[in-house]
């Protein structure tokens, strides 16, 4: 009965954002935030991951991307979408090759809403992201002990 | 019997200290960096956490790989804390290490394979220096045996002072540090993505983690070699340098970048054969008069 | 013990025998009735042997026929060399027949009496050998019929000349017996010109230009060894009035002077046969020949002639000049050729480099001239023979059905040619991996380098076992993974007869892995002490027990962990592509949107230490060496 929210690992995924959320969410993780006291690491790797963050948009070219990452992640997972586009298309939303938010491929848990996210809120999201984290980790555990997973 | 306590010891204790020691590093790293840094436990809720998610993996002869991997290295370390060979502790290390690299080879993965790659180049580069530092050993006390080596009369770093700055370098490569994780890419957002490690998810991955704990202990056991000799006390000198050749390590981690392959692996040899051949120069020379 | 004569007249009748039958599935049968008897002999030789409590013997003082035999024998061999020579215009190498053969003529008739020695000597070593080259020869003939029908459906270019092919197979089976039993220096130098010719013959058997180009390569370099065999043979018998073999390392041994300078020549000719530095090109080259030639001479047998001659000797180069000379020329050679073996790409180039290499190693063990390294020489010799073979063998068979012997192409055989590739693995693990022979081997020339205070050779090595590793865990790397050649499929075309030799070779290797602690102290012990004269156990007591368990634990981990996993339901997910993976791990979206294909590739660094890079230097270097010791050692010994 350990706490898996000790441990949460961040994949970060940039959807067609304008950069913006993204710098933000690096900032984030910089030693001015010092996002690795809560057990924080950025993982390039699904296969490690236990929270997607998504930023920007999801268009044609990257949908299966997208869906593909969200597979490759083992259970339990939370994925949060950080800023506008990502929640929902934001100001590309009528694009011609926007399908809109994270939403419209994946699952989406958490929404960060800004233009851009600020780090306090991304912290925030992540931490809600924890939380949720924790709750799907303990049902897993359930699943598991029933001898399903 | 003493050398049964340690084993057992080892066997048991070896991942609760690997995992404190890499809780300390990424603790004293944190501070370098000016950061808080994660709880000394953090390492620990890793490892539980990876065990605790769903078992998915890319080719299902990963985890018999690793696991063999795992098993191996216990092997490694129990042999050597049983005062056994230290030349075949290092030969069974190695076949440990073959089946790491089969572990990332065998999911066919890019990024694994060109990280398995390293890691073999690796590996090239650190087992002359591994092979010569027991040697060292034999020339000093005339025998290969750990538990006699650990009775000498003076701590061998007295006649190996070469061989020991060999063996410290090359651990900057088997623990996996800058400017050597050529292999795994340690730190995010490299070109490497996780390299070896790339294709190794929840369960897989902290396998791969626990038998990196036991190889530390392992590894430090042979730093701990080089100091302790019959008098008790020697064991806290031993301890002592211990924790300053990590510290040393973590010092060199955070404060160099990562160096090609190819200058890596001719710098680790022109370092081997310098310090090594000197020293050994210098101990057939006081054999012979 | 009638079975001696047997075992080295039988195969050439065979071969005699094999030459007037031209039809395959006759000749095949044939064959292999003959290679199941010369297997039974070897058998026999040995239950006979043990019998008689296991000692050296001497046979056969009195054999004016066969010498006479033999010395025709000799004339046939230099006139079938000038015919060569004069045909293909190489006429410079029929010196290197002439020389040799004029003078042991000249001997023979002309020459000084000498003391009467039996013919025919038999101990742990002969005994040995016989067994390597009776079973694994036996094994390859067996082999080699199944293999030559694939060969030639698939290398039509090429004449079908098998009957050629086998008798000079077995012609060669019955030299080396004859090589490996031989007391008098006579008889020893006949039967090393006829592996030389065999050689010779096998390489050319394709007789395109390359083919022949190398074949005549690899003959005067092997003749000129041939030349100081015979001039050391010559200076002996003139200098001592003795051909016997034994006598020639017990003056060794004892430190007479005049008994330096035969040694020293016949060792240098064992460098030729040994194939090393100079002398590695003709092995090379040699590898044009059809693999069950490669597999018997150039790897198993043929090339264990020379480590067998210098062998004999090391009680008679420890500690001096030649043992310097050999153990240099040994551990360089080493070191140099494992280099060279990473660079290559082409399966059986590897093998000929590895093959050079393990070669290096039993020679500088030889030259070390302990009983600890001599231990260990022996160790290595029986288990490069068997990985060796196996690895040659399966390489063959995976060329037939692949149609490739690249490295690279190999990507995922484990998938393809699912039986093969295990082979392989074994042959692989065999050659390097803890806690098969090679590297107990290994570990015990390390520790008698140290022990005899010989510093370049545990430098060459420590580098040297870490060059060979990493050439052989990333042809295994590539076997194991997943096969992106993909889309061709390709047939498993392998002849029971080449499955059953493979299976006998995987069955040995293992069987030798686990007994390998009885070995020693059964077998290699007394060969040491009939050597050296004293009985000491060379593995220490507690390392065996360590080897015990290392080895027990080596097994069952994998076992276990198989276990393990089985249990498991596991969800399998493509590999990381960064998300751009077609629907299967083999392709992905490239930046135009089209597929393209994922390839894998090793490291060679071609550029940093190719063949073509350090061959020549080394070559130089190891001749100048030569030249410098054999002055040396002739310097001392006149002075």
């Amino acid at each position: 009965m350990a706490n898996v929210k000790r441990s949460p690992w961040l994949l970060h995924y940039d959807g067609s954002s304008c950069n913006g959320c993204d710098i933000e969410v690096l900032a984030a993780l910089t030693p001015v935030y010092d996002a690795e006291r809560f057990g924080v690491m950025n993982t390039g790797d699904p296969m490690q991951a236990d929270i997607f963050l998504i930023t920007g948009g999801v268009n044609t070219q990257n949908a299966e991307v997208v869906k593909q990452l969200y597979d490759q992640m083992p259970r339990p997972k939370v994925v949060v979408a950080v800023g506008v586009c990502a929640c929902t298309g934001g100001v590309f939303k009528d694009c011609y090759n926007i399908l809109g938010g994270a939403d419209t491929v994946i699952p989406v848990d958490i929404y960060v809403p800004g233009c851009a996210a600020r780090p306090q809120a991304i912290i925030d999201g992540v931490v809600q992201a924890v939380e949720l984290f924790q709750k799907r980790s303990d049902e897993h555990d359930e699943l598991v002990r029933k001898g399903g997973a | 019997m003493n050398y049964i306590g340690l084993v057992i010891g080892y066997i048991f204790l070896a991942p609760f200290i690997g995992g404190l020691l890499d809780g300390f590093d990424r603790k004293i790293s944190a501070r370098m960096q000016r950061r808080v840094g994660p709880p000394l436990l953090q390492p620990f809720y890793d490892v539980i956490k990876l065990f605790k998610k769903q078992v998915i993996t890319v080719s299902s002869a990963q985890t018999f790989c690793l696991l063999s991997y795992l098993f191996l290295m216990i092997l490694t370390g129990t042999m050597f804390y049983a005062g056994w060979d230290i030349l075949m502790c290092f030969f069974v290390m190695s076949t440990a290490a073959t089946f790491l690299y089969f572990a990332a080879v065998v999911t066919s993965s890019a990024y694994a394979t060109v990280g398995g790659n390293r890691e073999l180049v690796q590996m090239m580069a650190y087992e002359p220096a591994v092979l010569l530092t027991c040697v060292g050993f034999y020339l000093a006390e005339g025998t290969f045996s750990v538990g006699e080596i650990a009775q000498s009369e003076f701590s061998n770093i007295m006649y190996l002072p070469g061989f020991f700055v060999a063996f410290v370098f090359i651990l900057t490569i088997k623990m996996r540090k800058s400017p050597f994780d050529t292999s795994t890419s340690h730190h995010m957002h490299q070109e490497l993505v996780k390299g070896l490690t790339t294709e190794m998810g929840a369960q897989n991955l902290a396998i791969f983690q626990v038998a990196e704990w036991y190889e530390n202990v392992f590894l430090m056991g042979v730093v701990g070699l080089f100091i302790i000799n019959s008098d008790p006390m020697s064991i806290i000198a031993a301890v002592l340098v211990i924790v300053a050749v990590y510290f040393l390590e973590i010092l060199i981690d955070n404060s160099s970048a990562r160096m090609k392959m190819d200058d890596m692996l001719r710098l680790t040899w022109l370092v081997t054969l310098f310090t090594a051949g000197v020293n050994v120069l210098v101990l057939m020379l006081v054999r012979i008069f | 013990m009638s079975v001696i004569p047997f075992l080295i007249v039988f195969p050439f009748l065979v071969g005699a025998v094999l030459f007037c039958i031209r039809k395959n599935r006759v000749r095949r049968a044939f064959a292999y009735c003959c290679s199941v008897i010369i297997i039974g002999a070897v058998f026999v030789l040995l239950a006979q042997w043990l019998a008689a409590g296991a000692q050296v013997m001497t046979f056969y003082y009195d054999t004016h026929l066969a010498d006479r035999v033999i010395l025709c024998g000799e004339v046939l061999l230099m006139l079938l060399v000038i015919v060569q020579t004069i045909r293909y215009r190489k006429y410079w190498i029929m010196l290197l027949s002439i020389i040799p053969t004029g003078m042991m003529v000249y001997l023979e008739l002309k020459g000084p009496a000498v003391s009467e020695v039996g013919k025919i000597y038999v101990d742990h070593l002969s005994v040995l050998m016989a067994l390597i080259i009776g079973i694994i020869g036996g094994l390859i003939v067996i082999y080699g019929a199944g293999y030559m029908h694939g060969y030639h459906q698939h290398h039509k270019e090429v004449r079908d000349r098998r009957y050629y092919f086998f008798m000079i197979i077995f012609c060669f089976l019955g030299a080396m017996f004859g090589f490996v039993f031989s007391e008098s220096l006579m008889w020893i130098d006949f039967f090393w010109e006829v592996t030389s010719i065999c050689s010779f013959l096998l390489i050319g058997y394709t007789q395109d230009e390359v083919a022949i180009n190398n074949s005549f390569r690899a003959l005067w370099m092997n003749l000129f060894g041939g030349v100081f065999l015979a001039v050391g043979i010559w200076y002996f018998v003139y200098t001592q009035g003795s051909v016997s073999l034994h006598e020639l390392v017990d003056n060794g041994a004892a430190g007479d002077v005049l008994a330096m300078i035969p040694v020293a020549f016949i060792a240098f000719a064992a460098l030729t046969k040994a194939a090393q530095l100079p002398f590695s090109t003709w092995l090379i080259g040699a590898m044009v020949a059809p693999t069950p030639s490669s597999a018997l001479l150039h790897s198993a047998t043929m090339v264990k002639a020379g480590i067998y001659v210098l062998f004999r000797l090391a009680p008679a180069m420890a500690g001096n000049l030649i043992g310097f000379m050999i153990a240099f020329v040994g551990g360089f050679t080493f070191l140099l050729t494992s280099f060279m073996a990473i660079a290559q790409s082409d399966g059986k180039k590897v093998l000929a480099f590895s093959t050079i290499s393990n070669l290096g190693l039993m020679v500088a063990c030889a030259g070390m001239g302990k009983p600890e390294t001599v231990w260990a020489g022996v160790f290595l010799m029986i288990f490069h023979a068997i990985s060796k073979s196996l690895l040659f063998q399966d390489v063959g068979a995976t060329e037939n059905s692949l149609h490739s012997r690249d490295i690279e192409d190999m990507h995922g055989l484990i998938n393809i040619l699912p039986r093969l590739a295990v082979f392989m693995l074994i042959g692989i693990a065999g050659m390097f991996l803890a806690p098969f022979g090679m590297l107990i081997a290994k570990w015990s020339a390390f520790k008698a380098s140290i022990d005899t205070g010989n510093i370049l050779m545990v430098f060459f090595i420590a580098f040297g076992s870490a060059t060979t590793s990493f050439y052989w865990t990333k042809w295994m790397g590539k076997l194991i993974s997943f096969s992106h050649v993909g889309e061709r499929k390709f047939k498993d075309i392998t002849k029971k007869n080449e499955i059953i030799s493979l299976t006998i070779h995987a069955i040995l290797m293992v069987l030798l892995c686990m007994l390998f602690p009885l070995i020693s102290t059964v077998y290699v012990d007394p060969l040491l002490h009939e050597m050296f004269g004293l009985s000491t156990q060379v593995l220490p007591q507690s390392l065996l027990y360590m080897l015990v368990f290392v080895i027990l634990f080596v097994f069952i981990v994998p076992l276990l962990a198989y276990g393990y996993i089985r249990q498991y339901r596991r969800n399998v997910k493509l590999s990381y592509m960064n998300g751009i993976n077609v629907g299967d791990n083999k392709y992905f979206v490239d930046s135009f949107g089209d597929n393209k294909r994922l390839w894998l590739s090793n490291y060679y660094f071609h550029n940093m230490i190719g063949a073509r890079r350090l061959m020549e230097p080394g070559q130089l270097f190891m001749t100048s060496f030569l030249i410098v010791m054999m002055i040396m050692i002739i310097g001392g010994v006149v002075a």
